[in-house]
């Protein structure tokens, strides 16, 4: 079964302002349309409820990917297949071109967009983790302005979040930070296939060493809570610490605090948990094994 | 609840400036395959799993089930009707039909199209590339081998672009 278009209005604005003053004029009436890659797969099997559509799919303001010496900022609508070929994010935030490399195949990647993901809110999502372990910020513009908030505090429940039905999420701000170069970066899918499965689990970690102690550790998982989860009781036990077998086996025990997983058609809540803590385990070990190494 | 009217969109299909009039959320791929005539491209699964609809917009690989037709405004598109030179077949096309890569034919238009997107980006793909590339596209009776020989062929021919 597919959707019955005569359904739906589509309206295309012209630039960034006209697409927030619709969105002003009557909230919660219109559903920004990106890359489609998830909200035509709803239409598709005629569960696609929004009956408004505004194509945000050309907004130039939205678009490309661009670096102060600060931050990197990737406009919400940036591609898998931008991001994946960004020389920039290939050096200095690899796990974003990971994830999206591994982020459905060609023809998904060519179309669906970073912002499409995010606010897609899925818990299974694959930048997210990424976006996590980076430390990301989302900027959010309406016609009251522009704010900017932690992507870690962006995801509030199972597909809530802190965006009004007045705003469009304009892109995704990534601090520079000079300790990520010679850090170690770990992304690790588990799906049913390499890429293109919805991930049963997946985490971002990036950690540093330096005179043997931990000084940079930050972790997001996919597929292991309502939202893509931050791990911050597992970083608790390993910030400032030397990376000792003790150390290893209280951050994994952490884990437990840190995420809610759940049964579903994908998988269970013990296998995932038991993943989650082989996963985190392994990061640690590959971490204590890279040491203060900056090769 | 008020429906929507139909609208005029205007893009270029296989070299041809078309104008199809429909509802804004039309999947590109009903508007190929009823509006334009354009049957080639095939329906698999509908949600962007199979790859059967693939064809190419402004050059790159899109599942056009997945595209409503308000966003192909202004874009061009090809099919795999637009793939061939007249009746000179495309070396993919060439490929397919000397290593058997087709039986039942359904996915073979959208395997052509991902092999020429790959080929548009690896112009000598690595057996990992290839397997990225036609990722996307599911075969039900050939068990890929036949297919992956295929592109393999194909790229192995070095007579120009075509
Ligand atoms: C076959 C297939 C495989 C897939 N594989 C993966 C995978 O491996 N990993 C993965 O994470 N995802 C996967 N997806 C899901 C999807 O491709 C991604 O979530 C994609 O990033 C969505 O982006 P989009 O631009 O296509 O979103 P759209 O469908 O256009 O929009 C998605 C949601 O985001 C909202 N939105 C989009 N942009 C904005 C904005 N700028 N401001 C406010 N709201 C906005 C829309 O209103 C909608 O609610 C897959 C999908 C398919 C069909
Ligand atoms: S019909 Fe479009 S991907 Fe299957
Ligand atoms: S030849 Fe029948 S599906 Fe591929």
């Amino acid at each position: 079964m597919t959707g019955y278009s005569p359904d739906y209005h589509v309206e295309t604005p012209a630039n960034l302002a006209e697409a927030l003053e619709k969105l002003a004029a009557e909230p919660g009436k219109w559903r920004p349309l990106a890359g489609g890659t998830d909200l035509m797969v709803l239409f598709d099997a005629g569960m696609l409820r929004d009956r408004h559509l505004l194509n945000i799919a050309r907004l130039r303001e939205l678009r490309g990917i661009e670096a102060s010496a600060h931050e990197v900022r990737i406009g919400a609508l940036a591609t898998y297949t931008e991001i994946k070929r960004d020389e920039l994010l290939a050096h200095e935030l690899p796990m974003l071109g990971r994830a999206a490399r591994e982020s459905g195949a060609i023809a998904i990647q060519n179309r669906g967009t970073i912002g499409g993901n995010i606010v897609n809110a899925s818990p299974a999502a694959d930048t997210p983790p990424a976006l996590l372990a980076y430390g990301a910020q989302v900027e959010l513009v309406s016609l009251r302005g522009s704010r900017t908030v932690d992507y870690a505090e962006f995801h509030s429940g199972y597909k809530t979040m802190d965006l009004a039905p007045d705003e469009l999420l304009l892109r995704v701000r990534i601090p520079r930070d000079p300790r990520l170069d010679g850090a170690l970066h770990d992304y690790r899918k588990v799906g049913t296939r390499r890429a293109q499965a919805i991930s049963k689990v997946a985490l971002a970690a990036v950690g540093r060493v330096d005179s043997g102690r931990v000084t940079l550790c930050r972790l997001g998982m996919a597929s292991v809570a309502p939202v893509p989860a931050r791990m911050r009781n597992v970083e608790g036990e390993i910030v400032d610490n030397a990376l000792s077998d003790e150390v290893i086996d209280r951050a994994v025990a952490a884990v437990d605090a840190d995420i809610s997983p759940i049964d579903d058609v994908r998988s269970t809540r013990g296998y995932r948990l038991q993943v989650s803590k082989n996963l985190v385990r392994s990061f640690l070990l590959r971490l204590r094994e890279h040491g203060d190494d900056r090769r | 609840m008020t429906n929507a009217s139909k609208e005029s969109f205007r893009f270029v299909v296989n070299g041809e400036p078309r104008e199809v009039t429909n509802y804004p959320l039309s999947r590109l791929l009903d508007v190929l395959r009823e509006d334009l005539e354009l049957t080639g491209t095939k329906e698999g699964c509908g949600e962007g799993e199979c790859g059967a609809c693939s064809v190419l917009i402004d050059g790159r690989l899109v599942n056009s089930c997945l595209v409503p037709l308000a966003q192909v405004e202004g874009a061009t598109v090809q099919t795999i009707e637009g793939v061939a030179d007249g009746e000179r077949l495309h070396r993919v096309q060439r490929a397919f039909v000397e290593h058997n890569g087709a039986q039942c034919g359904i996915c073979t238009p959208g395997m052509v199209m991902a092999a020429l997107e790959l080929l548009a980006e690896h112009p000598t793909p690595t057996i990992e590339q290839i397997r990225e590339g036609l990722a996307g596209n599911l075969c039900r009776c050939t068990g890929y081998i036949k297919i992956f020989e295929a592109v393999v062929a194909a790229c192995q021919q070095t007579e120009g672009p075509r």
